[in-house]
């Protein structure tokens, strides 16, 4: 397969995957603000919205304040922030042209419907109304787009390419969404804050859709260490990072095993999902979890750099 | 985005005399149009409407799209398609394609002698400036072998018809002709939206096209490659007002989509990069102008080609489909000298004809022009997309005046031709199904072993009334061609 062509699957499908994710906390997020003064916490939402996004800094350059308007404009419709859920899926299409030989037809279907209706949304005039629906079709077209690539996609190279990109996008927004608000999850001995904590717990599960997973699992109600196990060590957790690394290893195998050869990829990946593996909420709260996560990002980014040289140029 | 460049006939004077596939000018119906005539008759309109649309939401949802240049980027236009077929008949074919084939084969052996022995400036039948003076002669292509000696593999040949026995040829297309994807996808939607039309007519099929197309590139593989040869499509980009089709012919051919990024050369060898490292390439069906394939040989601004591939063309290493240099074969002025040329090489005499075409740069032509501007149709032999031209029965007196001083100071840059009255086939417009002038453009593709032409083409119209304009930037529609096989 071309490089460039291997490429263009991995980053489309990380780019699909980084608008579902902006689309789940700006949904979060709304949710979190709509609640009565007292109940949220005293940061602002918006400003940890910006901050989860990754785009603090570009967010800074271009706005005075981080409120509701200026955070969905930027996030959602922004043509000048490169990452705003719209030129996501601009690029998204872009690349599904590129590549469209590589496509199954009902994922090409997938993604230039999607185009064509993100035309449909016209950020000016908006309404708080077709603004939950907007959020509604980002998150529903992801969901196709993953559905038709699951569904109809050769189990080759081309799909495990896919597969990485979607996973290597997941697992940094599921660091970043915690590595904003580690400071609200708690080791088991800690002391629970005030009832306004308990939102911010639910929030997080929300903005990776895990409300109800999370009683599932644990049959139990909401405690932050249970939500920060939930997202970083449970395998049964599609987001969290074991899961995303469990995959990752999994389809860098295929990979290896296709191409007859394996490489630093492969290598990097191997140690992050056994430290994954054998990783205990204990240990990691002790060791601080801020640092775990900071540390994992950066480990996320170096295995995405390596299929990069690896593969992709 | 069909044709870069052609002669457009235009606005002709009106005359009541056209010539309708379907209608005799007794009102009769031809042979081949019984069948269609009746189910028209008999369907009714809102059906046909509904079938319309449903045709373009089908090709608006395949992204079955063209960019138009100059317009924002997120434009994207169908090409309107006419759900009517324009049908002929199986001895209407066999004189085109008969033609057709003959009209390559001249092009080709006209393109060997051009870049080798030159006999034919010897026998005086065309002069030098054709192939020396003309900007799209390749020096680089002198004395070089190519394989089979075969320089156009996959010609599109532009014919219309003025009454029910001749083809004329409107243009020779021997660079990146376009268009064969719209010739495929329009049977693919007919046979979903009318099946019931393929059971009374025994319609001869198109879809062998893609495997046609693949055998002839691997036929024409160097002599160096070994095994399977390697055929990749080769494509300027996304950004292409003809990408879909590269994506739509290399899916069919199950090749590798490459841009020149993908590419580069090493040991007078040519590879793409691909995930499991360099691979050798063979054959490239470049949709790709000879400027911007190579920015060390040709254009070096140019970000489209790969740095070195005419040093593994010219080791023989790679084949390129269409070979560079083919433009002195298909422009203006060569057209004029196609039935010399094909008489010169073959000995036969033309099947398909020529449009009777002034040379202003023989002084008797020159005069006969000046005399009947206002009348004729007069373009610069170096002109594309319908720039430089002169529309003498559109034009007003003082715009004839002054083409007339340009074409007194260089007469050598113009030829000039009468306005064609093209033929008319049935077409749905809005005011119900009338008839619409037509154009054809068949794709004529040429390997080592033979030369293979689908029975069909793609038919351009002009759906706007009286307009002889087929152009897609124009308004031009297509349909699907039917060859019938009995």
């Amino acid at each position: 397969m071309l490089s460039r062509t291997a490429s263009n699957l991995y980053w489309l499908s990380r780019y699909v995957e980084r608008a579902e994710c902006l689309a789940r906390i700006l949904d979060a997020t709304y949710r979190l603000s709509a609640l009565p003064q007292g109940y949220g916490s005293e940061t602002n939402e918006w400003e940890s919205a910006i901050a989860t996004a990754g785009s603090v800094i570009s967010f800074g350059e271009n706005y005075k304040e981080a409120n509701e308007r200026t955070v969905t404009e930027w996030l959602a419709f922004s043509p000048e922030n490169p990452a705003s859920i719209r030129n996501c899926l601009e690029i998204a299409r872009t690349n599904a042209r590129s590549v469209r030989t590589a496509l199954t037809g009902e994922m090409w279907d997938s993604i230039n419907s999607a185009w064509h209706e993100l035309h449909r949304y016209d950020p000016k005039r908006i309404t708080r109304e077709e603004f939950t629906r907007f959020l509604n079709f980002v998150m529903e077209t992801s969901v196709r787009f993953d559905g038709t690539s699951f569904r109809t996609m050769l189990r080759n190279d081309a799909y495990w390419f896919s597969r990485l990109g979607f996973l290597v996008e997941r697992a940094d927004a599921t660091a970043r969404i915690l590595d904003v608000k580690y400071h609200v999850l708690l080791p088991r001995e800690a002391q629970v804050g005030g009832p306004l904590d308990y939102f911010q717990w639910a929030s997080i599960l929300r903005s990776v859709s895990a409300r109800t997973s999370y009683h599932w699992v644990y049959r139990d109600s909401v405690k932050p260490w249970l939500v920060a196990d939930l997202l970083i060590l449970n395998r049964q957790m599609p987001r969290s990072l074991a899961s995303c690394y469990e995959n990752i290893n999994r389809y860098l195998d295929d990979l290896a095993q296709f191409y007859g050869r394996q490489g630093q990829a492969q290598r990097l990946a191997r140690a992050t999902t056994s430290k994954l593996e054998n990783g205990k909420m204990e240990d990691i709260f002790q060791s601080g979890l801020h640092e775990f996560i900071t540390q994992f990002l950066a480990e996320n980014n170096r295995v995405g750099n390596a299929i990069g040289d690896q593969y992709l140029i | 985005m069909i044709a870069g460049r052609r002669p457009e006939p235009e606005l002709s004077s009106r005359s009541p005399s056209f010539f309708d596939e379907m209608r005799a000018p007794d009102g009769s119906i031809r042979p081949a149009y019984q069948q269609l005539a009746f189910w028209l008759d008999n369907i009714p309109k809102d059906v046909l409407d509904y079938r319309r649309k449903e045709a373009e939401f089908i090709f608006r949802r395949i992204g079955i799209t063209f960019a138009v240049y100059g317009e924002a980027a997120s434009t994207e236009r169908l090409i309107p398609f006419d759900i009517i077929p324009r049908i002929l008949n199986r001895g209407e074919w066999q004189k085109l394609s008969r033609g057709l084939e003959q009209r390559v084969k001249a092009l080709n052996a006209y393109l060997h002698d051009a870049y080798n022995k030159r006999e034919i400036l010897r026998a005086g039948i065309v002069p030098e400036e054709l192939i020396f003076g003309n900007p799209v002669f390749r020096p680089e292509m002198n004395g070089q072998a190519v394989p089979h000696n075969i320089y156009v593999m996959i010609a599109g040949i532009d014919v219309v018809r003025v009454d029910p026995d001749n083809f004329y040829v409107l243009e020779d297309n021997a660079r990146v002709p376009s268009g064969v994807s719209y010739m495929l996808e329009n049977r693919e939607i007919m046979l979903r939206l009318f099946p019931e039309l393929f059971i009374d007519h025994p319609v001869a099929p198109v879809e062998n096209y893609a495997d046609d197309l693949l055998a002839t590139l691997k036929s024409v593989a160097p002599l160096t490659s070994s095994g399977e040869p390697t055929v990749v499509l080769m494509t300027p980009g996304i950004y292409n007002s003809a990408y879909y089709e590269h994506s739509f012919l290399a899916d069919k051919l199950g090749c590798e989509l490459v841009e020149g990024r993908d590419m580069f050369v090493k040991g007078d060898m040519l590879y793409m990069r691909t995930t499991e490292g360099p691979k050798r390439v063979d054959v490239i069906y470049r949709r790709v102008d000879d400027d911007f394939i190579d920015p060390l040989a040709f254009r070096p601004d140019s970000m489209l080609g790969v740095p070195g591939l005419m040093s593994v063309y010219q080791a023989g290493n790679v084949t390129l489909a269409n070979a560079p240099g083919t433009g002195i074969a298909d422009d203006k002025a060569v057209y004029s000298y196609m039935p010399d040329i094909i008489k010169f090489y073959l000995g036969e005499e033309p099947i398909l004809k020529n449009v009777e075409t002034h040379r202003c740069r023989e002084p008797e032509h020159l005069k006969y022009v000046l005399d009947n501007i206002d009348k004729l149709v007069v373009k610069e032999v170096h002109g594309s997309g319908g720039y430089g031209m002169l529309i003498g029965p559109a034009a007003d007196k003082k715009t004839i005046e002054n083409f007339a001083a340009k074409v007194k100071a260089q007469p050598e840059g113009f030829i000039a031709q009468p306005t064609l009255a093209l033929s008319t086939c049935p077409t749905f417009v809005e005011e119900g199904i009338a008839p619409r002038h037509v154009d054809l453009r068949p794709f004529v593709l040429t390997g080592r072993d033979k030369v293979r032409i689908v029975p069909g083409g793609l038919t351009r119209v002009a759906l706007s009334k009286g307009s002889l304009v087929v152009n897609s930037s124009q308004g031009g529609g297509t349909k699907d061609t039917w060859v019938l096989d009995r």
